[in-house]
C-alpha cells in the first residue's frame, strides 16, 4: 500500500459545488495559498480545488492548485512516482498513463479536468495499477524477456503506451502506415513503430521495446 | 505557469456565455497545446473554461450526405471512425499523420483548428514576437525560420499553422458552426476561419469574443482519389515542412477537377483555385502539374532558411498528383 496523500474530511462542500470553481467558488475552500496576495502582474492568487481523482481502483481525495498538472498529482500528491517526467511538454511520453483505458500525456491535462463523479467519472491506472513484481502485466514480462530497457527511466511510460496501443489497434484503429484504411491489419513491426513514436527511448532501446510488444501483441518473438 | 481559476461548462452556449463574463478567459478542450504554452507563459489566461463536457462528442449524419463532426471528437477517434475512413480518408490520413497516439487521444476536432503556431519565436519569451507580443517585431524574418511561411507572409509575422486536420478540412469545403454568448450560431467556411497574418498576427481566426466551436460539418464527399501527403524531417511524429491534401478526380488521360490545400506553407490552410481550375480538364502530364504549381506558388517567397520549401511544394504536388492518376 502506497503513502496516501489523500484529506481525510471530504465532506463540507459537495463535489458538484466544488467543480464549479469560479472565483467565488475559489475562496470557498479556504486555503493559505488561497488568500495569499496576487502577483503584482495581475495574474490572480493560486486557485486551491477540491478533486476527487481514481487512481488504480481507489478513490483519492486532494486539495489541489488548478494548475497541477495530473502528472505532478499523481507524482507529488499520491506518490505514485511510477509515471515519469521526461520533458513535462507532451513530447516524451514518459508520462503516459491510461485514462478509460485510453493512453495519453499525464504533464499536458490537468488533474481537475479528470476529477470523478458527473460529469467526468474518469478512471486512471498508472504503472502501478498493471502489475506488481510477483504479478507482471505480460507487456512487463515481455519487456523484462527482451531486455526493452538500458536505463528505464522511460519505461513506465512505454508500458502503458503500449497496453493503450494494442487495444487501439485491438479495436481496429488503422495509424498512417496502414495501406488500406477499410482494413486492420494484424501488428508488424512497422505498424507498432509507427503506433509507438509518442514514447522517445533516449537509450535506443527501440528494437528490444518493439520485440517485447510484437510478443505481447501475439506476433511471436521477432 | 500563472495561477488561473476553473470551471466545467456544460454546454457550447454555455461556455460562450462564461467566456464572456470573464476577462482574460480561455476555453480548455484537451489541453495538449494550451497547457504547453502556458507552461512557458506564451499564454497566460487567468481563467480556465474546460469543454470537455459540452456534449458535443459524436460524429452524425447530416441529411445533405455528409457528416457533422461534434467540436469535442477527439483527433484518434475522428480518424478511425469508419465512416470517415470510407468517405474522407483524406481526412483520416491527415490527422493519423499528425502528433503521437497519446497526443491524439486528447486532441479535440475544435482544438486542433485553434492550435497556435510552432514558430521557435513565438515559444521564446526572451525573443520578440509580434503574435505574442503585438508591436515587439519579428525575431523570424532573419532568424532561424527553415519552418516557417513562403505564402501570405507579412512583415509582421511569417508563421505557419500547423494542423494537419485543417489542410484536409480546407480540401473538403468543412463549414466551422459556432455559438456566440446570446445562443445565436454562426456557420463558418473554412476558407474564411483562419486569417492572414497581415498587420495583426496575433488575431488569428475569424471568431468573435466568446464564439465557441460547435461542430465542424464536412459537406458529401467529392468524387476521386484522396491523398495526404506530408513531408517532414522524420517519419513520424514532427510537423509538416510541406503537406498537400488532394482531392483529385480523373479518366486515366485528363483530370476532371482537382481540390488541392497545402500545409507547412502559410498562416492558414492554403488553397488557390486558379491552379485548380487550370487543372480541370488538363492532360495529366508533368506540364499540367507544374503549371499547376506555379499558380500555387504565385507570390512564393522565402526568407533564406525556409526557401527549399517552394521547391518542395512544386515537386510534391507533382508527385501527389502522378500517384493519382496512376496509383
Amino acid at each position: 500500500m502506497r503513502l496516501s496523500a489523500d484529506d481525510s474530511d471530504f465532506e463540507g462542500p459537495t463535489r458538484r459545488a466544488v467543480m464549479a470553481v469560479g472565483v467565488g467558488a475559489a475562496s470557498l475552500v479556504t486555503t493559505a495559498q488561497a488568500s495569499s496576495q496576487a502577483p503584482a502582474t495581475g495574474s490572480p492568487a493560486p486557485a486551491m480545488t477540491r478533486v476527487r481523482l481514481s487512481v488504480n481502483g481507489q478513490s483519492h481525495d486532494l486539495t489541489l492548485d488548478s494548475r497541477t498538472t495530473l502528472l505532478d498529482a499523481l507524482r507529488e500528491h499520491l506518490r505514485l512516482t511510477g509515471t515519469k517526467k521526461g520533458c513535462d511538454h507532451g513530447q516524451c511520453g514518459a508520462c503516459t498513463v491510461l485514462v478509460n483505458g485510453r493512453r495519453i500525456n499525464s504533464c499536458l491535462t490537468l488533474a481537475v479536468m479528470h476529477a470523478t463523479g458527473e460529469p467526468g467519472g474518469d478512471e486512471i491506472v498508472t504503472i502501478e495499477g498493471l502489475g506488481d513484481p510477483e504479478h507482471l502485466h505480460p507487456l512487463q514480462e515481455a519487456f523484462l524477456e527482451h531486455d526493452g530497457f538500458q536505463c528505464g527511466y522511460c519505461t513506465p511510460g512505454q508500458i502503458c503506451s503500449a497496453v493503450g496501443m494494442l487495444a487501439e489497434a485491438k479495436a481496429g484503429w488503422p495509424s498512417v502506415v496502414t495501406a488500406d484504411l477499410a482494413t486492420s491489419p494484424p501488428l508488424d513491426e512497422h505498424e507498432i513503430s509507427e503506433r509507438m513514436s509518442g514514447n522517445i527511448c533516449r537509450c535506443a532501446a527501440y528494437p528490444n521495446i518493439r520485440a517485447a510488444i510484437l510478443q505481447a501483441a501475439g506476433g511471436g518473438v521477432a | 505557469m500563472k495561477a488561473f481559476t476553473y470551471e466545467r461548462a456544460t454546454s457550447a452556449r454555455d461556455a460562450a456565455a462564461k467566456a464572456a463574463a470573464h476577462k482574460g478567459a480561455k476555453f480548455i478542450a484537451g489541453g495538449t497545446n494550451l497547457l504547453d504554452l502556458m507552461k512557458l507563459e506564451v499564454e497566460a489566461p487567468t481563467h480556465l473554461i474546460d469543454v470537455n463536457h459540452l456534449g458535443l462528442d459524436r460524429i452524425e449524419d447530416t441529411p445533405e450526405g455528409g457528416l457533422r463532426i461534434g467540436t469535442e471528437v477527439r483527433n484518434s477517434d475522428l480518424a478511425a471512425d469508419p465512416r470517415v475512413r470510407q468517405r474522407y480518408s483524406v481526412l483520416s490520413r491527415a490527422l493519423l499523420a499528425g502528433a503521437s497516439g497519446q497526443l491524439r487521444n486528447k486532441a479535440t476536432t475544435g482544438g486542433n483548428l485553434l492550435q497556435r503556431t510552432r514558430c521557435y519565436y513565438f515559444y521564446d519569451t526572451t525573443k520578440p514576437c509580434n503574435k505574442r507580443d503585438p508591436g515587439s517585431g519579428c525575431a523570424a524574418i532573419d532568424g532561424y525560420n527553415r519552418i516557417l511561411a513562403v505564402l501570405g507572409t507579412s512583415p509582421k509575422c511569417i508563421a505557419t499553422h500547423p494542423s494537419d486536420m485543417a489542410v484536409a478540412m480546407r480540401a473538403l469545403d468543412a463549414v466551422v458552426e459556432t455559438v456566440n454568448p446570446d445562443g445565436e450560431t454562426r456557420s463558418i467556411p473554412i476558407a474564411d476561419f483562419h486569417r492572414l497574418p497581415g498587420a495583426t498576427p496575433q488575431i488569428e481566426t475569424n471568431l468573435r469574443p466568446g464564439e465557441v466551436i460547435a461542430s465542424v460539418v464536412l459537406p458529401p464527399p467529392p468524387s476521386g482519389v484522396q491523398i495526404y501527403r506530408k513531408v517532414r524531417d522524420r517519419a513520424s511524429y514532427a510537423f509538416a515542412l510541406v503537406s498537400v491534401a488532394a482531392v483529385v478526380d480523373h479518366d486515366g488521360g485528363r483530370i476532371r477537377s482537382a481540390r488541392l490545400a497545402f500545409g507547412g506553407l502559410a498562416h492558414k490552410p492554403w488553397r488557390v483555385a486558379e491552379a485548380e481550375a487550370a487543372l480541370a480538364g488538363a492532360p495529366a502530364t508533368a506540364a499540367s502539374y507544374h503549371a499547376a504549381a506555379d499558380l500555387v506558388l504565385q507570390g512564393a517567397r522565402g526568407f533564406g532558411a525556409n526557401d527549399f520549401k517552394i521547391p518542395l511544394a512544386r515537386r510534391t504536388l507533382a508527385s501527389v498528383l502522378t500517384q493519382a492518376v496512376e496509383g
